[in-house]
């Protein structure tokens, strides 16, 4: 499998959708686009798993791009790699077919969504820290665009506050990436394989790694500098609040865990106390501050907040099973708030409105929009079965296998954060849902049509099959937590 | 005379013959066609351009105050592209107007001062080239006649290259007093530590060239000149006559005082850190499109600055490599805003509110070339700014890169700002379609393909690497 296929294929997209006439034909080009791309991400699943088993990345590709740096275009897979593009994959298909009916400047913006999509491949699949920060910075800009364009709301604020706040994340990674790049012993380089095997002094270690791990951590809404995601979530049109709930905030995850961490294994542990405290803080105020709102999707946005505060958690405590929980977080809440954005944006192309107090008694006029709310509220809270349990639970088992008194009232506060978790949604449910209708006008309202019914399917394939079988998530993951682990260890 | 010595200068010669050439048809034509005048010009650069490709001696000429190599002659073939794209933009401006052979003249006597000085290996040869290259540029900023304003930027201009000029100067006889010698190898063989007037010398031509690299403190002359130029002249200003300074700049720093270097290295970073903060903070609050872009240029002349300060290979590499990038960058933005302020007379950033609903290329040209400017990828000037970054940071000086990488979100800022009134604005009055003339046409993709080859293609940077002596 040629992972740079990974790329090329988004980019063809991208000129195919330039190039078509009729917004009937970008639609087309970019699902048929997005939906190969699946297939082939379907198709690398399988062929990684009959491997055997390797410490080593797979399908590896490697070119000089820039001699004199010794920057290299180097590429390759391991199991966290193809779970992240797997669940890439999936949110770009669905969004897609959940903008379905955007025909203002279609042209624009399928290309930017088609281009944010080759970003985050590009950074999932590399393994050279330039080429990773490369693609990380890719996305800045469709961002941008996309929520100033088609957002709504005060989309020119959110926009302007998720371009600098991430351009600022990018910045401090820049600098850690500095430091680990001329820091090393050995020859400089920026091959992630390479500085793995090289050692950083401890100095050195101390002072880039909280350059990185905060850089990375903007990304993944670590508090205090998480304020750019309800604004950006809320204002961005649907397939991009997908987009940036679903994927982007998992690139600062897999960046902390792979970049920061891994490289720098004595300034995580060193740390790491910080680290857990922060992403507690992040968990229980998210919680709370999402209590407190009445617009769905502001609701979403500050709970994904909470949720990524997991991800961070799980990287934090530094166990070889919260590792593994760290990174399924990252993928069941991708697919979950993607599919919880998809929801809410058919909700409210209908009626028109955000606040839960304007709506009430959907589940009579819409009954399978209704019924995917029911079900991504109900996982969101981490009910068995669904992934968020799965993946929660993973985390908690393994945050608790540290005896340290703080890590165990970390994760005590945290599993508390789920009843929090459950009185938002729940309240949330029962209002927009069940109970009486508020306005006469949502009787007329329709239900699903077929590309948001194929898009909440795809979504909750996903969901379903990590909530009901995990097995096949965790033996992708479990392996390179393992390495990862073995890693620090040293 | 022999051969050699044409083939040795024949960048040098091919523009003093243009600007013959060009003399002679203007005194020699009754009704003078401004577009031969300008086919004319174009051509040769063209040729020299080709040229210097193509036919790359090293030797000196003139008793070693005149020196080639392979490096010199690609700041040269950067420079003369970056004139010619120029001359393609200004086409439509100087079409109709009457002293268009005089512009060309003008404007490639300061290619030719330029030339002379990148080859210059003694300093009484550098002051005659920097002459050279300044005095036009005064006349040059004039040319907006039947504007006051432009008069006040030639002015100013003027005065202050006059006063830089002499400080210049003055450091130069210094050097000479204390070691006798005006040639650079000399120079650099002779030059001593501790000796305060050595120093001195050296702080003063140091002010010289700040001048002229609109570095802080010597910017202040930067707005109001490319403010009150017409638009071909301060695309002139900002990236050619910045980037031979700075070619210069590189040679004397890291040839002539390298024994200075561990003085010189606290004087630079200083000066870029002011530079940059200065230069972002005011470009914050301007309306007029020409200053804003005055004041995003002295930030990336912080940059720069941050990038010389390595005072490696790598660096002087990426010094170079940055500004071919620049050149693209500025020039294709300032293709576009030259294109509105010709045919529509606005200069205002709000009169660009709506831009892109009549004028999705040009929208996108513009888009592109302030992406690079603000160093996002996938265009090159997020390469750009990198690699000086970097090998600012070889030093150790992790501050300084921090402090850069937050003057970056600060530029995006601007830059995002001028992008948001483009794209997602909407306006009452938004400018009409505006019509692209084949040559600004071509000078604009030029432009791009070079903003979006020249980052994911990485050999552009190897060849420069390899030339770097």
């Amino acid at each position: 499998m040629n992972l740079s296929l990974f790329i090329i294929l988004p980019i063809l997209t991208c000129l195919g959708i330039l190039f078509a006439k009729g917004t009937q034909q970008i639609k087309w080009i970019a699902l048929f686009g997005s939906s190969v791309q699946l297939i082939m991400s379907v198709v690398l699943f399988f062929q990684y798993i009959q491997l055997p088993a390797s410490n080593t990345p797979a399908f590896q590709f490697d070119a000089v791009w820039y001699q004199a740096w010794n920057i290299h275009y180097h590429i390759g897979v391991d199991g966290v790699s193809i779970a992240m593009i797997l669940l890439t994959a999936f949110v770009v298909v669905a969004g897609v077919l959940v903008s379905w009916a955007q025909d203002w400047q279609s042209k624009e913006f399928f290309f930017l969504l088609i281009l944010l999509s080759a970003g985050a491949y590009g950074f999932f699949i590399s393994l050279d820290i330039f080429t990773l920060f490369f693609f990380l910075e890719v996305a800045v800009l469709p961002k941008f665009l996309l929520i100033g364009m088609w957002g709504s709301g005060k989309k020119e604020y959110s926009a302007m506050k998720l371009a600098l706040m991430l351009m600022a994340g990018s910045g401090f990674v820049f600098v850690g990436l500095a430091g680990i790049y001329f820091q090393s012993s050995g020859a400089h380089t920026f091959d992630m394989l390479q500085l793995s095997q090289s050692h950083l002094s401890k100095e050195s270690q101390l002072l880039f790694f909280p350059f990185a791990f905060v850089g990375f951590g903007i990304f993944t809404a670590l508090f205090p500098f998480h304020t750019w995601v309800p604004d950006g979530h809320s204002s961005a049109p649907t397939a991009g609040s997908m987009f940036l709930a679903g994927i982007s905030m998992k690139l600062g995850g897999y960046g902390c865990l792979r970049v920061a961490t891994y490289l720098m294994p004595e300034g995580a542990h060193y740390y790491a106390p910080y680290i857990i405290a922060l992403a507690t803080i992040a968990i229980i105020y998210g919680a709370f501050a999402t209590m407190m709102q009445k617009d769905l999707k502001y609701i979403n946005a500050y709970s994904s907040v909470s949720h990524c505060g997991f991800v961070l958690l799980g990287i934090g405590m530094l166990t070889k099973t919260s590792i593994t929980g760290a990174v399924m977080q990252m993928v069941s809440h991708g697919l979950m708030t993607a599919l919880f954005f998809a929801v809410i944006g058919m909700v409210y192309s209908r009626t028109h409105t955000r606040l839960v107090a304007q709506m009430g008694g959907l589940l009579k006029v819409m009954p399978f929009i209704s019924t995917i709310f029911v079900i991504v509220g109900l996982c969101s809270l981490g009910l068995p079965g669904l992934s968020g349990f799965v993946a929660e639970m993973t985390v908690f088992v393994g945050s608790w296998q540290n005896a340290d008194k703080l890590y165990r009232i970390a994760t005590i506060l945290s599993c508390a954060s789920i009843v929090v978790t459950a009185v938002y949604i729940l309240r949330a449910t029962g209002k927009t849902i069940f109970g009486p209708m508020t306005d006469s006008h949502h009787l007329a309202l329709t239900d699903a049509t077929w590309t948001e019914k194929t898009a909440s399917v795809l979504l909750m394939v996903g969901i379903l099959a990590i909530g009901m079988a995990p097995f096949w998530l965790t033996n992708l993951i479990a392996p390179v937590s393992n390495d990862i682990i073995q890693h620090l260890a040293r | 005379m022999q051969t050699n010595y044409f083939i040795l200068m024949h960048h040098e010669l091919i523009i003093a013959i243009t600007i013959m050439v060009l003399m002679m048809i203007k005194v020699g034509s009754d009704k003078l066609s401004n577009q031969l005048v300008a086919n004319v010009t174009n051509g040769l650069l063209l040729l020299s351009l080709v040229l210097g490709f193509i036919v790359q001696p090293e030797g000196n000429v003139f008793g070693d105050m005149f020196y080639t190599n392979g490096f010199m002659l690609l700041q040269k073939n950067i420079l003369v592209a970056g004139t010619l794209i120029i001359s393609l933009q200004a086409s439509t401006w100087l079409k109709d107007y009457e002293h268009a052979a005089e512009f060309y003249i003008l404007l490639l006597s300061t290619l030719l001062g330029m030339c002379f000085m990148i080859s210059s290996r003694h300093f009484m040869m550098f002051y005659l080239s920097l002459e050279l290259s300044t005095i036009p540029l005064a006349a040059l900023a004039n040319f907006d006649l039947h504007l006051k304003r432009s008069s006040e930027a030639a002015l100013k201009l003027i005065i202050s290259s006059a006063f830089s000029s002499g400080l210049m100067l003055l450091g130069i006889s210094f050097l000479y007093g204390t070691t006798g010698t005006l040639s650079f190898s000399e120079v650099a063989n002779t030059i001593q530590l501790n000796t305060p007037l050595q120093l001195f010398a050296f702080v003063l031509i140091f002010s010289g060239f700040g001048f002229k690299i609109s570095a802080v403190p010597f910017h202040l002359w930067t707005a109001d000149v490319y403010e009150g130029s017409p638009m071909a002249v301060t695309s002139y200003l900002s990236v050619i006559s910045k980037g031979a300074v700075l070619f210069v700049f590189i040679t004397l720093l890291f040839n002539v005082f390298a024994l200075f270097a561990h003085s010189w290295y606290y004087l630079i970073v200083i000066v870029s850190l002011f530079t940059m903060v200065i230069g972002n903070l005011f470009a914050l609050r301007q309306t007029n499109i020409k200053r804003f872009l005055a004041f995003s240029s002295i930030s990336q002349v912080g940059f720069i600055l941050i990038g010389l300060s390595g005072g490696t290979h790598t660096s002087a590499a990426s010094v170079v490599y940055f500004i071919v990038v620049y050149i693209f960058s500025n020039l294709g933005a300032f293709g576009v805003i030259a294109l509105v302020q010709g045919l529509t007379g606005k200069e205002n950033i709000d009169d660009y509110k709506g831009f892109y609903q009549h004028n999705k290329t040009l929208s996108w040209m513009l888009g592109i070339s302030l992406f690079s400017l603000a160093g996002i990828p996938p265009v090159a000037g997020f390469f750009g700014k990198f690699f000086l970054l970097l090998s600012g940071a070889e030093k150790g000086a992790y501050w300084l890169i921090a402090i850069a990488a937050i003057n970056m979100v600060i530029s995006l800022y601007y830059y995002l700002n001028i992008v948001k009134n483009i794209f997602i604005d909407k306006s009452e009055t938004p400018l009409f379609k505006l019509p692209i003339a084949v040559q600004p046409r071509i000078a604009m993709i030029i432009c791009v393909i070079g903003v979006l080859g020249s980052g994911l293609c990485g050999g552009l940077y190897q060849y420069i690497f390899d030339l770097v002596k």
